[in-house]
């Protein structure tokens, strides 16, 4: 057994988080996380922790640490660059209101 | 708090607009996000209440988990069994929850076992007969859901969208409760007298449930400042009463209550006062069950180490074959 394992079952497993396709057509939502030692592990325990009553048809876990973000706040910059293209709107443009199925 | 939260928020000069922008998304009634900005004591009130909760979660299973392996049929049995383990799923939501404020979910557990977070009182009462079972259903998971359904609307995301998931099931809980209870005033003397000694002894605990009199809860103000609790202590109370009085007469039973009445000018019932000294000494630590109702979770987590070490192990001796198998 390595040295790291024997902790006395101290420190935790790492964090997953858990997405989950609630039905076919939909994509992959965010639920939770959860605590597991292995991949494998995380997936048994999603399914017995986030989807008891048929809540889902696939699931991904992946762990927390992996997870790339923004930065923390909406009223962030980095999200600066699509607030002032109102071109990108279909309600940009004006169309007369005899022009058909437009 | 992570090492980053805490020189932000101690650095007075970035403080202001941070702080209104965090008042404007609470005033706006907009969800508050784990990786926003917010005011230390936002932070704290919530682990403190998400930890407590999901404490109650895990506690909450051993009252009647106690009655898994003696169920009357198989059905109750079934039924019971995946009761207790959605309270335990239940914990977990919140447990996750509270690790997106920064809480360590060891130390949590460790706080609990060590007494220095608190859980709810109610599960500091014995489970004396079967029909404890569905009196709890009934109550106890009633007034969760009194208490749970205005918390779905909590200003904090992650909180808001546990409690959703777990108001989706509490209505299984109470409704095998109040079935069970049917079942059981439909069948001998002794089974009825069973169930309305049950109710004698779990109304009180339960109108303790929703805290203190308004007047005496100190940290409500600023919860519903918040908006982390959207209604006070007393309020719910109330609101668990009125719901609870015609199904107690539907069920044939009486609440032991001699001032229980409807109001009909207040549109409201009128009610006894709880022991509130009796809550304070559960709250303490002095109820029936306390101790070993922590000593069991004590054992719980310490038989559970070696299983905790062994798959540990296992994942790392997996990861280095992975590894070696890519680089061979
Ligand atoms: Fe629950
Ligand atoms: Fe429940």
């Amino acid at each position: 057994m390595s040295g790291e394992a024997r902790d006395g079952g101290k420190r935790d497993w790492p964090l997953y988080e858990v997405f989950v396709r609630g039905k076919r057509g939909l994509n992959h939502v965010h639920v939770g996380s959860l605590h597991a030692a292995d991949d494998r592990m995380a997936l048994t325990h999603a399914r017995d922790l986030y989807t008891r009553r048929n809540e889902g048809v696939s699931i991904w876990v992946v762990r927390s640490e992996h997870i790339a973000a923004s930065t923390r706040d909406e009223k962030d910059p980095f999200f600066a660059p699509s607030a002032d293209k109102v071109y990108r709107h279909p309600t940009f443009y004006d169309i007369p209101d005899d022009v058909p199925h437009i | 708090m992570t090492a980053q939260q805490a020189a932000e928020s101690a650095a007075p000069g970035a403080l202001p607009p941070l702080q209104e922008h965090f008042d404007a998304t609470i005033a706006r009634d907009q969800r508050i996000e784990p990786r926003d900005w917010m005011p230390d004591g936002y932070r704290s009130t919530l682990i403190r209440q998400i930890a407590q909760h999901a404490h109650s979660e895990i506690i909450g299973m051993q009252p009647e988990g106690e009655w898994i392996t003696r169920a009357p049929s198989l059905r109750r049995k079934a039924i019971l069994f995946a009761k207790v383990q959605d309270e335990a799923g239940h914990g977990l939501y919140l447990y996750s929850a509270a690790e997106t404020l920064g809480a360590d979910r060891a130390d949590l557990t460790e706080r609990l076992i060590e007494g220095r977070q608190k859980y709810s009182s109610i599960f500091n009462y014995p489970t004396l007969t079967f029909a404890d079972v569905g009196v709890i259903g009934w109550f106890v998971d009633g007034a969760a859901i009194c208490n749970q359904v205005p918390l779905c609307r909590s200003s904090y995301g992650p909180y808001a969208r546990a409690m959703v998931r777990i108001c989706k099931e509490e209505s299984f809980h109470q409704r095998q409760g109040y079935e069970l209870l049917m079942t059981m005033m439909r069948g001998t003397d002794a089974q009825r007298e069973m169930v309305q000694d049950a109710v004698d002894r779990w109304w009180w605990p339960s109108l303790m449930m929703f805290g203190p009199p308004d007047d005496h809860s100190p940290n409500s103000a600023a919860s519903m400042a918040w908006k982390i609790k959207r209604h006070s202590n007393d309020e719910l109370r109330r609101r668990f009463v009125d719901m609870t009085v015609p199904q107690a007469e539907r069920l044939g039973v009486t609440l032991p209550d001699p001032e229980l009445r409807w109001n009909e000018e207040r549109g409201h019932h009128d009610f006894g006062t709880p022991d509130w000294d009796e809550l304070m000494r559960v709250i303490k630590g002095d109820g029936p069950c306390n101790a070993q109702r922590i000593e069991r979770r004590r054992t719980a987590h310490e038989e559970g180490a070696w299983v905790r070490e062994a798959a540990a192990a296992h994942a790392a001796k997996q990861a280095a074959r992975t590894e070696k198998g890519t680089a061979a």
